[in-house]
């Protein structure tokens, strides 16, 4: 962009990117993206998923080698071979998926890789005192001591930046960090963003949300298909222009739901406990209800009870104590249901792990089209081609899903479309209840309105749907009603039409339930 | 009562010899398991490593020409798993097994070749294995009561190998719990790309566990043919190394409690012929059979959770992938 001789120019940048291009396989990640991002400012990259933002994190920190393009970190042209060439640049990243050993301490985990001396005594007190006053100096107090095993997930990420703060970073990339956090834990995290801003440093803030990069960010950059498509000052921009950007047409408002009449009850559950092997919190004494053609929006940081909730509700795990009145039927200890028996009665669930339990990813789209629905495979025990093709035909074009190839193994997919395929048969058979988990998760914002219209759609005609979801944003535009759980616990109910943001959040963290966050 | 105690300490004795190649194989799987790779293969290179040690101390009539054949053998196999399972990311258990059929094969194929005794090597003279060391006054403490035949019976009187066997629980308790390469290790085998992210190769450092593994499995073999025993006998690890990750499993691979697995199976392994026709009130004729199967079965039953839990390294067995595949 600028001449050979922008040596004053580069001062003020502490990542310069140019021409950067990564290709996967058949997938071009990264297509020729130039980007700076000034020093000293908080800078956001935004895009849908899959549009290139977190291989772009991961080529700066040296996870992936950019098959073209140059790198300037702080003036300086860079070559970037592993994290230790970036970490020695003072670059630091804080990733999605968090890099941390659940069986150390805090302490360990934060001088894993440089710990100062062969043996670990030696360096031990330079290094807690070192710790005590990152965490003085910004903000983030924390016990070096403590199992992280055992820290809440907001001081697990406070531990990951201390990490970062720990190698010298002076570059921080963020990459989607608030999908596990609860909004006031994220209005922490902000705060010690700009705290690491304040004292010099530069953050890169990789995210979907919008409402984040407005909150927190000086400037932001667009990405969609694996290009760069703007850089924005948050200050002269608006979400919309954003969204606009990031999906290349006018999208509209979620949409809009309609009053459904209040119809009957179709699901009444009483007392629902179910304790986990594993000692996650489970389900402690879950009640709930809900009537045909309602969407009842669970909210709640993810792991709080929710897929607990939807396993035994859909049959996958047994009931332990309290009961579900379905279709007629009492479920309980002493008459359990399997997942085949509540389907037969007419539940089905649409799973948030897609990838685990939604489909057989080398399978065909066709296989994968009449998973749990035996009669659409074909007559008795046997499979017929031709049957699974037409039901497989069925969903394609029903849910336009693309490319329309039912032998096409389900691998081959992309995510918004391996998750239309799901969605397409769970609504295909015009379930009573319809149990849905994380249906937009990892799904572009094209998707995601083709998806949330269906699930209006269903609901209209009748069926109650129960939809787990950690967006917020999503819960408050489906749901009629919203129910936070915390800890196992149902914290409370409210419409959807008076529930905020805030006020959501505060029950999110179990406040007034004395649960721990 | 002396010839109690004189029972007690003969009982300990074999003990200590029997669960030393079980500790040397414990840790050499405590080693390689705490930095991700599954070592089933300890069986194999502790037969391979028995094999070479006794080869070469008939060839040059050296103990320790066999010990360095012993370890070199061994770290051969664990380098073979560690090119398969770390450099090409196979599976593991298979691996392991392949290398366990191969050193059951080729010691017996070789030891043939070599020496045409039926699978067998020559029977190896005093001075072609390790002896006994009798530590300083022995002589003059015996007299001791109590204390004097603990310490001139078990203390004292064993070979090089068994002491190093006991040394080696506490040096790779220090050598993971106490520097930054057992820190390293540990997390590699917890969350490799944890260990990545912060630039430390994975490969190098589970190399690094695998080639430890193999050498205390080389000591565990040189022990098997040319101090315990006197020569190499066709399968003559019968199991141990198979043992020894059961140890290893049941002390939930802490090295203390590791330790204490391997004793409780030595002593067990050491008690079982000596109940042999021992008569038990109410019971009769011990079933000696059911004592020796009594490793397993604890460990089974440890497995199924049934007193406490054993929690393997999280990533053990999983091969470390550095770049993803696709966005």
């Amino acid at each position: 962009m600028l001449g050979d001789d922008g040596a004053g120019e580069s001062s003020h940048a502490a990542v310069r990117l140019r021409g950067i291009t990564k290709r996967f396989g058949a997938v071009l990640a990264n297509d020729d993206v130039d980007l700076d991002i000034p020093a000293g400012t908080v800078h956001g990259i935004v895009g849908e998923n899959g549009a290139g933002k977190s291989t772009l994190a991961s080529i700066v920190y040296g996870l992936h080698a950019p098959d073209g393009g140059s790198i300037e970190i702080a003036g300086r042209p860079a070559v970037l071979r592993s994290p230790g060439d970036a970490i020695a640049l003072g670059v630091g990243m804080v990733h999605q998926h968090f890099m941390l050993i659940p069986t150390f301490t805090v302490l360990e985990n934060v001088v894993l890789g440089i710990e100062g001396s062969f043996r670990l005594r030696s360096g031990e007190a330079d290094n807690r005192a070192r710790l005590k006053d990152l965490s003085l100096a910004h903000g983030l107090e924390i016990d070096p001591d403590a199992l992280v095993d055992d820290l809440p997930v907001g001081l697990r990420q406070r531990v990951e930046i201390l990490k970062a703060l720990f190698r010298g970073t002076r570059i921080l990339i963020l990459d989607e960090p608030t999908g596990v956090l609860t909004p006031d834990e994220t209005d922490r995290l902000f705060a010690n963003l700009r705290a690491v801003c304040d004292a010099g440093g530069t953050v890169v803030l990789i995210t979907h949300k919008l409402r984040e990069v407005m909150a927190v960010c000086d400037s932001v950059s667009i990405m969609r298909h694996g290009r760069l498509v703007g850089s924005r000052k948050t200050s002269e921009t608006t979400p919309g222009e954003l969204a606009e950007l990031m999906v290349g047409r006018k999208i509209g408002q979620a949409v809009r739901m309609s009053e459904s009449s209040v119809r009957s009850p179709v699901l009444r559950v009483e007392g629902l406990t179910w304790r986990s092997p594993g000692g996650a919190p489970g389900l402690q004494n879950v009640s709930l209800e809900l009537r045909a053609g309602e969407i009842l929006g669970v909210a709640g940081v993810s792991g709080n009870g929710q897929s607990e909730l939807l396993d035994v509700l859909s049959g996958l795990s047994g009931v332990q104590e309290g009961h579900i009145e379905f279709a007629g039927r009492r479920i309980d200890r002493a008459s359990p249901a399997t997942p085949a028996g509540m389907r037969a009665l007419g539940l089905t669930h649409v799973p948030e792990d897609r990838h685990r339990r939604g489909l057989v990813l080398p399978f065909e789209a066709r296989e994968n089209a009449v998973l749990g629905r035996p009669e659409c495979a074909g007559p008795g025990l046997w499979t017929s081609g031709t049957a699974m093709q037409a039901q497989a035909e069925r969903l394609i074009a029903r849910f336009d899903i693309r490319p329309p190839e039912p032998r096409l193994p389900a691998t081959a997919f992309s995510g918004g479309n391996q998750q239309k395929i799901v969605l397409a048969r769970e609504f295909e058979s015009e379930p009573v209840v319809l149990l849905l988990g994380q249906p937009t998760r990892g799904v572009d914002i094209g998707t995601v309105e083709i998806v949330h219209s269906r699930v209006m759609a269903l609901k209209e005609r009748g069926t109650g749907i129960l939809l787990v979801s950690t967006e917020l944003d999503e819960i408050l535009a489906l749901a009629d009603r919203i129910m936070v759980m915390s800890g196992g616990r149902v914290v409370g109910t409210v419409p959807a039409a008076d529930a905020t943001v805030r006020q959501l959040g505060l029950m999110m963290t179990g406040a007034g339930e004395g649960a721990g966050a | 009562m002396v010839e109690v105690w004189i029972d007690i300490l003969a009982v300990l004795d074999g003990t200590a010899r029997l669960a030393t190649p079980l500790m040397f194989c414990a840790m050499a799987g405590l080693v390689s398991e705490r930095s991700g790779i599954v070592d089933i293969g300890l069986e194999g290179k502790l037969l391979a490593g028995a094999f070479a040690a006794a080869a070469f101390t008939t060839l040059s009539g050296s103990p320790w020409a066999g010990l360095a054949a012993a370890l070199a053998s061994s770290t051969v196999l664990a380098l073979v798993h560690g090119f398969a399972c770390i450099t090409h990311r196979g599976e593991q258990i298979i691996s392991g097994v392949a290398i366990n059929i191969l050193a059951l094969g080729m010691t017996v194929v070789v030891a043939n070749a070599l020496f045409r005794h039926g699978g067998h090597t020559p029977a190896l003279g005093a001075g072609e294995r390790f002896a006994p060391i009798a530590l300083p006054l022995v002589e003059t403490l015996r007299a001791l009561p109590l204390v004097g035949p603990l310490y001139a019976e078990l203390i004292s009187g064993h070979n090089l190998l068994v002491y190093a066997a006991f040394m080696s629980v506490p040096l790779v308790w220090w050598l993971l719990w106490r520097t930054r390469f057992g820190l390293r290790l540990r997390a590699a085998g917890e969350l490799p790309e944890a260990v990545d992210s912060v630039g430390v190769s994975v490969p190098a450092l589970r190399y690094r566990g695998i080639l430890i593994a193999g050498l205390l499995c080389g000591l565990a073999g040189a022990y098997l043919s040319t101090a315990h025993g006197a020569g190499f006998v066709r399968e003559m690890s019968a199991g141990k190394g198979f043992l020894a990750l059961a140890a290893l499993i049941f002390g939930r691979w802490k090295p203390l409690p590791v330790l204490f697995a391997c004793l409780l199976f030595g002593l067990l392994d050491t008690v079982a012929p000596r109940l042999q026709g021992v008569d038990l009130p109410l019971i009769g004729p011990v079933p000696v059979a059911l004592v020796s199967i009594l490793p397993y079965v604890m460990t089974v039953v440890l497995l199924a959770g049934f007193f406490g839990r054993s929690i393997a390294p999280r990533a053990l067995g999983r091969p470390f992938v550095k770049e993803h595949q696709g966005p």
